[in-house]
């Protein structure tokens, strides 16, 4: 058990992949000498070597399509993405190839390739680096999407994902890379499967569902609340495909209410999918109508704007309040 | 013993695993132009052999056996690709994308190939995958749709290929980057077509294979046409310019000559094993056929230049080559055509014994592992399959 941070805890995480199977290579953009952007890559290719920490030319596209090359050849790639924002030129690769090659071949192919994304805002960043695209990968069969939101889990879920014979997106909540937590390096049996939900703080009013970055914003929001008698069970749904809806569901059972923040935009989102398949599952539980605090349907703005964009613990328990039933910024309102 | 073996590397005879400790001081460029020199052609279509010192010795083993052997070969695949497309027009198959007129740079370059070299096609290369050993059910089964592979890659050393234009091209080099990190000197082939060299992927592939050196050869058949679009508007130079300016060797050859196809494509094989990295082969050829069943030629192909393909017939040639050298026996002819028409006789048969899967195989796959989702989402049209099937006049599941 020792103390580190977020960033440093994929590292770490990575370190140990690559020990544990010789068929572990990372490719990226500035992720050797460098140690990638944001440093998580830092000493691996010291370490393990240009052969299996490799730079990559700046080709997302490329990047990505020889990977699928390697891991039909047996060996398991992790890729770097170097931002949210850059991942689009890999597009076709992911959802075309990546996605569909176990499904196409019968099972024969397996791809399992591990896509880090750097994503979301909060950091002053200009265009194209701050934004939240879960939403197209969640929506495309065949792939494993995650996220992390602690040094704990950020560790221990790379090196699941890595080990998944599947494709995973492993999207890194980039402004919550210097966050330090207690983390321990073994995984046993005890350890929490990457694909399941963790509720992270217990309560009884409100089901606060949330990922990644918001995370925190939403266990600030719980102890705001409990100021006000009310109480909010948050739950950090880790993996967002496929989603854990027998924890969410558990919840919302008892509570009644269900609140579901993220940063992306709403249209479409993952909010979206976890508000209606919830009330699929237990409408005759629901005391009010589910609330979606997301980012608005607009382009990731100016830095100098983003906190107009970016759900923050005001609209959090402004919307606790909506479905609690009480005094809020849509009372009275007719639209 | 029409099927004799070619010898994979006539000229240098080293199996040499050099690459692994790649000398950075080699010269990858030593043995190819910069530049590449005049398109490559060792057969005339008229039958007579042509003097190429420079590619001749690459097919010196080649005797009247396995000229033979390919021209057999040739004959099979046509005769596959015309009981396809019939099979088509009959309703047996949704679509098939004929290779009618590009059977030698298909042929040429996969009877090239070792089984431990690893190919990456586009969905034309039936002929390709019927030299890796591909079963013949196996080639119509994506067409039939009752399968989203034909076959498992690994059995024949063959991807599944790719309708994407030109992803594959990446898949090839980034498999032959593991080659080299194995220490073996398997090659991987890019096989894709005049079309596809427009695409962002191609020239990424190509970036990427020269800086790793990776040991794949790009195959592009340059079959004059993109369904409708000539390939001036994709390159108003020669295609086997363009990857010298990425650091890759070319050779321009005639695809229509299974011979000059077999020679580039041994140099190439060879280059990439001996650790000098990739090459690009254009072989110069004709789709003499429509794009798929689905499509119109007459509404864009001038009849004229149709003709003059004709006359540049791969599978001719080779007949009138053997023909020269008397060698074109009736027992050969009734050979081959005997081979032929079994080969067509036994696909027939194996698409008119193609089942429609079953329906609940729609879940397989998606995942290595089954998820929790998907399984309540497959008992849930199991339920409502069931009560169809139970019910007064319902489906039969």
């Amino acid at each position: 058990m020792a103390v580190q941070t977020l960033a440093a805890a994929i590292g770490t995480g990575l370190r140990r992949a690559l020990q544990d199977d010789p068929r572990v290579v990372l490719l990226g953009e500035d992720i050797g000498r460098l140690g990638g952007v944001f440093r998580v890559t830092d000493g691996l290719q010291r370490d393990f070597g240009a052969d299996r920490v490799m730079d990559t030319p700046l080709a997302e596209a490329g990047i990505m399509g020889t990977a699928v090359g390697l891991a039909y050849r047996g060996y398991r790639p992790v890729v770097e993405i170097q931002f949210d924002g850059f991942i689009y030129p890999a597009f076709d690769q992911i959802v075309a190839q990546v996605a569909k090659l176990h499904y196409r071949t019968g099972g024969a192919v397996r791809m399992p390739i591990t896509v880090r994304v750097p994503y979301g805002g909060g950091i002053g960043a200009v265009e194209h680096h701050s934004e939240s695209p879960e939403a197209y990968f969640t929506h495309t069969a065949g792939l494993r999407v995650v996220t992390c939101s602690s040094p704990q889990d950020a560790h221990t879920m790379i090196r699941q994902a890595v080990a998944c014979d599947d494709p995973v997106l492993f999207f890194e909540p980039k402004r919550r890379y210097w966050v330090k937590g207690d983390v321990d390096e073994v995984i046993d049996e005890t350890t929490m499967a990457m694909d399941r939900a963790r509720v992270v703080v217990e309560g009884d009013d409100v089901t606060v569902v949330t990922y990644g970055p918001l995370v925190a914003t939403a266990r600030d929001a719980a102890l705001a609340a409990s100021d006000d008698g009310i109480s909010l069970e948050v739950i950090d749904l880790r993996s967002l495909a496929p989603v854990d809806y027998e924890t969410v569901e558990a919840s919302v059972r008892r509570t009644g209410r269900l609140v579901v923040t993220h940063e992306a935009q709403q249209h479409g989102g993952v909010g979206a999918e976890v508000a209606a398949s919830i009330t699929e599952r237990c409408f005759h539980h629901l005391e009010a109508a589910p609330a979606r605090v997301t980012g608005f349907d607009v382009p990731y703005p100016p830095a100098a704007l983003e906190d107009h964009f970016l759900p923050d613990l005001d609209r959090l328990l402004d919307a606790v309040d909506r479905v609690m039933g009480r005094q809020n910024s849509l009372s009275g309102w007719r639209g | 013993m029409l099927r004799s073996e070619l010898s994979p590397n006539p000229v240098h005879h080293r199996t040499t695993d050099s690459r692994a400790g790649t000398d950075d001081d080699v010269d990858p460029w030593q043995d190819l132009p910069a530049r590449p020199r005049a398109t490559v052609q060792l057969l005339s279509p008229d039958g007579t052999r042509r003097s190429d010192p420079e590619y001749e010795p690459w097919v010196q083993d080649v005797g009247t056996d396995q000229i033979s052997a390919l021209y057999q070969d040739m004959v099979v695949v046509r005769r596959l690709d015309i009981e396809a497309t019939a099979l088509q027009r009959q309703g047996q198959l949704g679509l098939w994308p004929p290779l009618l007129g590009q059977e030698a740079s298909q042929v040429g370059s996969a009877r090239a190939l070792r089984a431990d070299d690893f190919v990456f096609s586009s969905y034309r290369e039936n002929a390709v995958a019927y030299c890796r050993g591909v079963g013949l059910t196996d080639l119509v089964r994506v067409w039939k749709g009752t399968s989203a592979s034909g076959w498992d890659p690994y059995a024949v050393g063959m991807a599944t290929p790719s309708i994407i234009i030109g992803a594959q091209t990446l898949h090839a080099t980034g498999y032959a980057m593991g080659c080299v990190k194995d220490g073996v000197d398997s090659v991987a082939v890019a096989y894709f077509g005049d079309g596809a060299t427009s695409q962002g992927d191609v020239n990424e592939a190509m970036v990427f294979a020269a800086s790793f050196r990776a040991p794949v050869v790009f195959f592009c058949q340059n079959n004059q046409w993109a369904i409708s679009e000539p390939v001036s508007l994709q390159a108003v130079r020669p295609i086997a310019d363009r990857a010298p300016g990425f650091g890759i060797p070319s050779i321009r050859v005639d695809g229509n000559d299974v011979l000059a196809v077999l020679a580039a494509t041994r140099v190439a094989l060879d280059r990439a094993r001996r650790g000098d990295g990739a090459t690009f082969i254009e072989a110069v050829t004709y789709r003499m056929g429509p794009h798929t069943t689905s499509d119109d030629p007459t509404r864009y192909v001038d009849k004229a230049e149709h003709e003059s393909w004709a006359g540049r017939d791969p599978i001719l040639r080779v007949e009138r080559l053997l023909e020269l050298g008397g060698h074109l026996t009736p027992e050969l002819t009734r050979a081959v055509t005997a081979t032929a028409d079994a080969a067509a006789r036994e696909m027939r048969d194996g698409c008119h014994g193609l089942e429609p899967p079953e329906p609940l195989s729609v879940f397989d796959h998606v995942y290595t592992s089954p998820t929790s989702w998907l399984e309540r989402q497959r008992r849930q049209y199991e339920a409502y399959l069931a009560m169809y099937q139970d019910a007064p006049g319902g489906g039969e599941g």
